[in-house]
């Protein structure tokens, strides 16, 4: 008879198992020479583009802590990117802070936003809540274009932000010196997120994320952890936004609308729900892919583009994860031969 | 006499998981038949795997048509019921809806219409709810819901996965009354799921006995009834 | 307060549109569960085919009907190519291709049409409605069409067996195949429709907006917002919170300090958040009972 439902197979994927959520350690040591050797002999626009790569695979790595972690789905990370965007450059063109410091005031702020939208979201689940994530994205532009906060934002104009020159007289490029900062940022972010989601803390979120009834009779805080799962993303996602201000040395109301939002949301999906190593494929996928679609065919980017993730999506429907299940299954084969 | 349904080596897989190992029965037109085995033994995936819901493999004929291949959808219109486990209501439509759903593939509006009127004669519980939403409905008013749907198919076969699941006692005798009327007067072949040995035992023809995906005994019901090991197994005494 | 009852009349103007546009969303979200975020484009490929049509020479109604009829088998046809496929992939993986499609529609039509603003009919005329500057008779009809629309769906769903069948199977599809309906072709169905309804909601929206690419965009989102106020699940709903959502959004405009057309649209939404906060299922949407 013909597989009408494959049930457990699918499922077998969707709900994450612990281990499955990172990378060996010979793959994480593979990863980790490549991010560290290849900026040394790539251009500097190209440096720049990996930067970037970073920045963004932290925001998808914040999205992903929320959605698959506590099972929340947000198009709002926009909102927090730009507040991480525009404290750091605030905080460097106004304060005169220094540039390092400015990060943890970003994640500190947006961590404290995110925990405040989390209190309204937590009565909101599935479309309701992708539709009040949807307003903040919205509204954000708006907002920083107000006339009350020209003076400090900078208005539509916005505001240019100096880029830092490498300390101790290193004798690296900004961008390069840009490059291993941010790499050192994301690594520990990565960690600490690892380390978050097999923690008590993430073995609670996950609780709520599969069965929440379930979990809030097991004694699990449910409202706290998922308000604390928006405030982690948010302040993650700000900390990227800030990094992100700094590499692009520019903020403007205009750079954080409902685009870069959807933008997170398919990296997410391209790299896997929930798989974190995911985010950072997922990032490559929405910084190169338009890049790519518009090489194709200038007049129709947006449809090849269009056409690129369906095709994705066909081949493997659960991202960059599904191909990680695959080759870890032929690995184990081969070293069973 | 040539069986009404078939069943040769039928096996089933959840993903890499086997549930069945090669079972091999056939129902009788117009009898009653009980599948009886602990938890996890397998008779649930039978049932599902009759209407194509888990991935199987084997043969399947009924009335001597294969129904290899066949949609679940397209199983359901030869006319086998299946009352599924957990009931499967549509619990946000009202209980008539309910019940004209179970006559959806039928183009007879008047017999339709009878037949509804038969089913709250049978269970005057649906009657008296008939526009609530189904949801609303207690454990044992969905399980006699669920029933009702799956006769308003005028099924020739049906299937039942352990209808007295969380009823009272007193239900229970009810609806297998009822069970028992339906086989009898409408000559409808019945395959049931049940925990409850005893009455299943009392009122079908046949019986199999299934152990970890394998038919390990099988017999008329008073056979089966009298067996040493079933007696201390599933009837408890 | 004469400002008042204008502004009013005015949000019940624009509101139409958005009314007509929620209809739609309504209809895919009974059939497939989620929203189609690529559906305000799917209506204004509709609405250009149909603009095509009359540049073709084919009066108003002509084109209407074809229309109509062409996006009905276009949405089958594109659920069929690109959505069934998806079925057992996770709902996030087809939020991913609703975005794939809004993308390739909207390039697509950019390229075809170009990007400039046209002109497009209406079939009821643009004059003052009994006398008021605020509604035209453009709009009245619109108001019309949203009705009838509202009352040929409620007897869809309510009488005829298919739309029994539809129902059954977007709320509990395993037990819609155990009774028989075959469920595939039902999500296939309410593409069709969904498709059908927005096609209807692009041509009769055009004239106020103007056809182009980007035309629904806005309207779009508002759409999806009445839904989600009136409850995804209530044709009624849908209609009634598009009305509101055009009032709360020009009363917001107008009486609210500092807010302009920027800030219009989010204010919207916080308002309809705040309502969906104290009411979970939307102001008609009957809350799924559960037991646990």
């Amino acid at each position: 008879m013909s597989a009408v439902q494959e049930v457990v197979t699918p499922a077998a994927i969707e709900a994450v198992p612990k281990r499955a959520m990172t990378l060996g350690y010979g793959t994480s040591l593979i990863m980790l020479a490549l991010l560290l050797l290849v900026p040394l002999f790539v251009k500097n626009f190209i440096i720049f583009q990996l930067t970037m790569l970073l920045i963004y695979g932290l925001a998808v790595l914040a999205l992903n802590i929320l959605t698959g972690g506590s099972g929340q789905f947000s198009l709002g990370q926009s909102a927090f990117y730009a507040v991480g965007a525009y404290t750091s450059a605030i905080l460097m063109e106004h304060a005169g802070m220094n540039y390092a410091l400015t990060l943890p005031v970003a994640g500190l702020i947006c961590f404290g936003f995110g925990f405040l939208f989390g209190q309204p979201a937590l009565r909101l689940s599935g479309v309701y809540l992708a539709l009040a994530t949807f307003a903040l994205a919205t509204a954000m532009p708006q907002l920083l274009k107000l006339g009350y906060f020209e003076h400090w934002t900078g208005g539509v104009q916005g505001l240019v932000v100096t880029k830092p020159d490498a300390p101790f007289g290193l004798p690296i490029s900004q961008d390069m010196w840009l490059y291993y900062f941010t790499l050192v940022i994301t690594i520990a972010i990565y960690i600490f997120s690892v380390n978050l989601l097999q923690s008590r803390s993430g073995r609670a979120l996950m609780a709520i994320r599969d069965n929440e009834i379930a979990a809030s009779a097991m004694g699990v805080d449910v409202a706290l952890y998922k308000t604390l799962a928006f405030g982690v993303s948010a302040g993650i996602t700000g900390i990227a936004g800030g990094l992100g201000a700094i590499a692009v040395q520019f903020v403007a109301p205009d750079a954080y609308t409902i685009t870069l939002a959807i933008s997170l949301f398919l990296g997410m999906v391209v790299g896997g729900v929930g798989w974190l190593p995911g985010s950072i494929v997922g990032s490559a996928f929405i910084i190169f892919v338009p890049n790519i679609a518009e090489g194709i065919s200038k007049g129709l980017s947006g449809a090849v583009f269009g056409v690129l993730l369906f095709l994705v999506i066909f081949l493997v429907p659960h991202g960059a994860r599904q191909v990680a299940i695959v080759a870890q299954q032929l690995m184990g084969k081969l070293k069973r031969n | 006499m040539t069986a009404m349904l078939n069943v040769k080596d039928l096996r089933a897989y959840y993903g890499q998981v086997q549930a069945l190992h090669g079972l091999d029965f056939g129902l009788n037109e117009g009898s009653m038949t009980t599948l009886l085995g602990a938890n996890g033994a397998g008779k649930t995936t039978t049932l599902r795997a009759i209407c194509n819901m888990v991935r199987s493999t084997g043969a399947i004929e009924f009335e001597g048509a294969p129904l290899a291949g066949r949609s679940t959808e397209n199983i359901v219109r030869l006319g086998i019921a299946h009352v599924p486990q957990g009931r499967g209501t549509f619990t946000t439509m009202t209980v008539e809806e309910n019940l004209q759903l179970g006559a959806i593939t039928r183009k007879d509006k008047a017999g339709v219409v009878s037949d509804i009127e038969r089913m709250y004669d049978h269970f005057p519980v649906l009657k008296q709810r008939h526009t609530q939403q189904a949801g609303t409905l207690s454990g044992g008013e969905q399980q006699m819901l669920a029933v009702a749907r799956a006769l308003m198919l005028r099924p020739r076969l049906m299937l039942l996965d352990e209808p007295s699941f969380g009823l009272a006692p007193l239900i229970v005798r009810d609806l297998f009354k009822i069970l028992g009327k339906i086989n009898r007067e409408n000559k409808v072949t019945i395959l049931v799921v049940e925990q409850n040995a005893q009455l299943a035992l009392e009122l079908a023809d046949k019986a199999y006995v299934i152990e970890t995906g394998r038919i390990v005994m099988s017999g008329t019901a008073t056979e089966i009834a009298n067996n040493e090991d079933v007696r201390k197994s599933y009837l408890g005494y | 307060m004469e400002l008042f009852t204008n502004q009013i009349l005015a949000g019940i103007a624009t509101g139409a549109i958005y009314a007509c546009m929620a209809l739609a969303v309504v209809m895919i979200y009974q059939a497939i569960d989620h929203l189609n975020f690529a559906q305000g484009e799917m209506a204004m490929f509709s609405t250009f085919i149909s603009w095509q049509l009359m540049q073709w020479g084919v009066p108003y109604w002509g084109a209407f009907i074809i229309t109509l009829a062409l996006s009905f088998a276009g949405g089958i046809a594109i659920e069929r190519l690109l959505f069934k496929p998806l079925a057992k992939a996770p709902i996030l993986t087809n939020v991913a291709g609703f975005i794939a499609l809004f993308a390739i529609i909207n390039s697509v039509a950019g390229l075809i049409w170009d990007f400039t603003i046209k002109q497009y009919p209406t079939p009821f005329g643009s004059y003052p409605f009994l006398g008021s500057q605020l509604i035209s008779t453009h709009q009245a009809g619109m108001i019309g069409v949203t009705v009838l629309l509202l009352l040929a769906l409620y007897f869809f769903f309510q009488f005829t067996r298919i739309g029994l069948a539809m129902r059954a199977a977007a709320s509990v599809p395993e037990s819609a195949r155990l009774v028989g309906v075959n469920t595939s072709w039902m999500i296939a169905l309410g593409w069709g429709m969904a498709a059908a309804i927005g096609s209807i909601a692009g041509m009769l929206i055009a004239p106020v907006v103007f056809l182009e690419p980007n035309m629904m965009g806005g309207v779009l989102i508002y759409g999806f917002a009445a839904a989600v106020l009136g409850g995804l699940t209530s044709p009624l709903g849908a209609v009634v919170g598009g009305f509101l959502v055009g009032i709360f959004e020009n009363l917001a405009g107008t009486y609210i300090p500092g807010v302009g057309n920027e800030l219009k649209l989010p204010i919207a939404l916080a308002l309809i958040i705040t309502v969906l906060v104290v009411k979970p299922a939307g102001l008609f949407g009957r809350p799924i009972v559960k037991r646990v």
